[in-house]
């Protein structure tokens, strides 16, 4: 009995603790919001990854390059929808001059939306919406034509036929969906000799990733080509390619976003080549587009900050060596 | 060593077992040892009918492959969870000392013994803070560690500067997981292997281990019969911060880098599968054999389900329910014992 006491005050203590840091990760503004710059709260999906931090510093050059003041929190994983909410909220609280948002959930922000409304603070938004009319415009990547692109490069190189398979990275957010469904999609309706046998789901966890990889490879010996529909998630095949010893270029391995490890793996061949977006592009044109509200300009509604495929071939080139990040 | 001089008599209804060298608890530990072992076996034949590309020699050394990291920190974990603590701060204290491995070898150029010491340590570090914050500051281990573990997640990512550091300059790194000192076996399945005989002797063998099933048999009773158990909980933590140091870098050697935002749920992964091996979280009972087999049920179970491509969300609910399973016998089976 007396067990089960501890373990009940146990849980309610990791609650409010986990509470207690997710709260406390929006302080920074205070200090930025008492100066005559304009301020603008930027709340990602996350910061961990690569990917956010390359769409935060396209965000602070260009608020330098305005002379505005930013701020840029997000949980620590891209599940917790709860504390990013409550990041929304503060940063609602300290009354910026504009808010920049990336949702994590479609629904669940709605009613802080009509909170920003009500406090007349002009949201714009970046990566993926809100489905609120309130927010003015979106920065972001079209997902599901990405996700196609990288279908028409796998067919390309596995000769328009034979089986592939897919490791995402979520099953629920709008990215790791669209990702897939782009892939999917086109295959389906452009390539009917392919067969997608398998989707399974990493998390982005690199380990995770691997041990998947390796699994299908086993289950499947015929396969031809895996995608991986994120940095964790390539990089994860990739580690199980190598792992397995097979030959460059014996299973065709397509990825998604940058970072030093796939552009090493696609230089050394392990990867046959990744569709990168534009994240440093995303922060500027989150920032342009505040900066445009503020200044009761409207912002397009919708920014499409654009995606590119890359390979051995094109790294170099100047319009993609400008947006892949390290 | 007269060192278990425990009596029960402070206990009231738990059926709590006496201490380890008693005939039925042994006889207890071997039965649960056996089930678990024959879960193993079932779940390798079923997979092996269910899809002809599970036993083959690729697949098996990749699912022990997958075993190592888990296994490892299964391994330390076992000592904690004997002694009726827990550590929740061993998944992201692997991703820190992984790091640390990153800035000793990386970032200072230090020789690679040199680096892997350090990050080894860097675990034993932790785990002496937790040892210290429980025993001399009579923290609850779950808030101690707990603790421990956002304090690792936020270092691991404050010094990395959120950025993944990569080995590949590193030489002779990346042999430390895949290389190959014995034909056709990944270093890391030797490492899980060689440190399961290191524990297996520790617990079984030595004044520590001694020591470590009477705290969870029965703290006061074994303080009182003059054991100083504060210095021994300090020690046990710490043994299981070394056990996460190693994971730390053997995971950062199979992934050829240290991932800052790895590791959370690691632990989770590692306490279960010290459960599923008759480890009882009340503590005084448990072995090493039983965490080996433990955490090969969790990687078979793992791998099986995604060679016959069950969606990811079903593979979750599978290992809950086996999970529900394991302990579920187990408290019957102590039941069953103590009525």
């Amino acid at each position: 009995m007396k067990k089960n006491i501890v373990f009940l005050a146990a849980a309610a203590a990791i609650s409010l603790a986990l509470a207690g840091c997710s709260a406390g990760g929006s302080d920074a503004g205070d200090a930025a919001a008492d100066t005559d710059k304009p301020y603008i709260a930027l709340v990602s999906k996350g910061f961990q990854h690569q990917f956010w931090q390359a769409v935060k510093s396209g965000a602070e050059s260009k608020a330098a390059e305005l002379g505005v003041t930013v701020t840029f929190d997000g949980p620590a994983s891209e599940t917790e929808v709860d504390s990013q909410l409550q990041m929304l909220q503060a940063a609602i609280d300290k009354k910026p001059d504009a808010i920049g948002y990336a949702a994590l959930d479609p629904e669940a922000c709605v009613s802080l939306m009509d909170a920003a409304k009500t406090a007349s603070i002009p949201v714009v938004q970046f990566d993926a919406g809100c489905n609120s009319d309130y927010p003015l415009s979106i920065a972001k990547t079209d997902s599901l034509g990405a996700g196609a692109l990288a279908a028409d490069h796998m067919a390309e190189l596995i000769g328009g036929k034979g089986e592939v398979a897919i490791v995402g990275h979520s099953q629920i957010n709008s990215t790791g969906v669209e990702r897939r469904d782009g892939f999917v999609e086109q295959m389906e309706a452009e390539y009917p000799d392919i067969t997608i046998v398998d989707i399974q789901y990493g998390d982005g966890d690199h380990l995770k990733s691997a041990d998947i990889a390796k699994a299908m490879i086993a289950a499947h010996p015929d396969l031809k080509g895996l995608y991986g529909t994120n940095e964790g998630s390539a990089i994860g095949i990739v580690n199980a390619v190598g792992e397995l010893g097979l030959d460059a270029g014996e299973l065709t391995v397509i990825g998604f976003d940058s970072g030093q490890a796939q552009i090493d793996a696609i230089t050394n061949g392990l990867m046959a080549g990744a569709i990168t977006q534009n994240p440093i592009g995303i922060g500027e044109a989150t920032v342009q587009a505040a900066f445009d509200a503020i200044n009761g300009e409207t912002p397009e509604k919708v920014i499409d900050t654009g995606y590119f495929w890359f390979d051995k071939t094109n790294m170099e080139d100047a319009e993609i060596a400008a947006v892949l990040y390290k | 060593m007269n060192a278990t001089p425990v009596t029960d008599q402070t206990r009231v209804g738990g059926g709590t077992p006496e201490p380890r060298r008693s005939a039925t608890s042994f006889l207890r530990a071997q039965i649960q040892q056996s089930l678990a072992f024959a879960t193993l076996v079932v779940l390798l034949v079923f997979f092996s009918f269910a899809s002809s590309n599970f036993f083959t020699w690729s697949n098996i050394s990749g699912i022990l492959l997958s075993t190592a990291v888990i296994g490892i920190l299964a391994l330390g974990t076992t000592f904690v969870i004997i002694t009726g603590g827990i550590d929740l701060s061993i998944g992201t204290g692997m991703t820190l000392a992984a790091v640390m491995t990153g800035i000793f070898l990386v970032n200072l150029e230090l020789p690679l013994m040199v680096g892997v010491i350090g990050g080894i340590l860097t675990g034993g570090l932790m785990g002496f803070i937790n040892g210290f914050n429980i025993a001399i500051l009579r923290l609850p281990p779950f808030i101690a560690t707990l603790a421990m573990m956002l304090i690792a997640q936020g270092l691991a990512l404050v010094i990395s500067g959120v950025r993944p550091i990569y080995f590949s300059s590193v030489v002779g790194f990346k042999d430390i997981a895949l290389g190959f000192v014995i034909p056709g076996l990944p270093n890391a399945v030797l490492i899980l292997f060689v440190l399961a005989i290191l524990a297996y002797v520790l617990l079984s063998k030595t004044l520590l281990g001694r020591y470590t099933f009477a705290i969870g048999s029965n703290e006061e009773a074994t303080r009182l019969s003059g054991v100083d158990t504060r210095k021994w909980k300090i020690v046990i933590y710490t043994v299981a911060g070394l056990f996460t140091g190693v994971a730390g870098v053997v995971i950062g050697a199979r992934l050829d880098s240290a991932q800052p935002q790895l590791g959370t749920g690691y632990e989770l992964q590692a306490i279960a599968a010290v459960i599923i091996g008759g480890t009882s979280l009340l503590g005084g009972r448990g072995s090493i054999l039983g965490t080996l087999i433990g955490a090969l049920i969790m990687s078979v179970l793992i791998n099986g389900l995604r060679i016959m491509s069950i969606q990811t969300e079903w593979q979750n609910v599978v290992i809950g329910v086996v999970i529900l399973i394991a302990v579920f016998t187990d408290a019957l089976r102590q039941r069953r014992a103590a009525s």
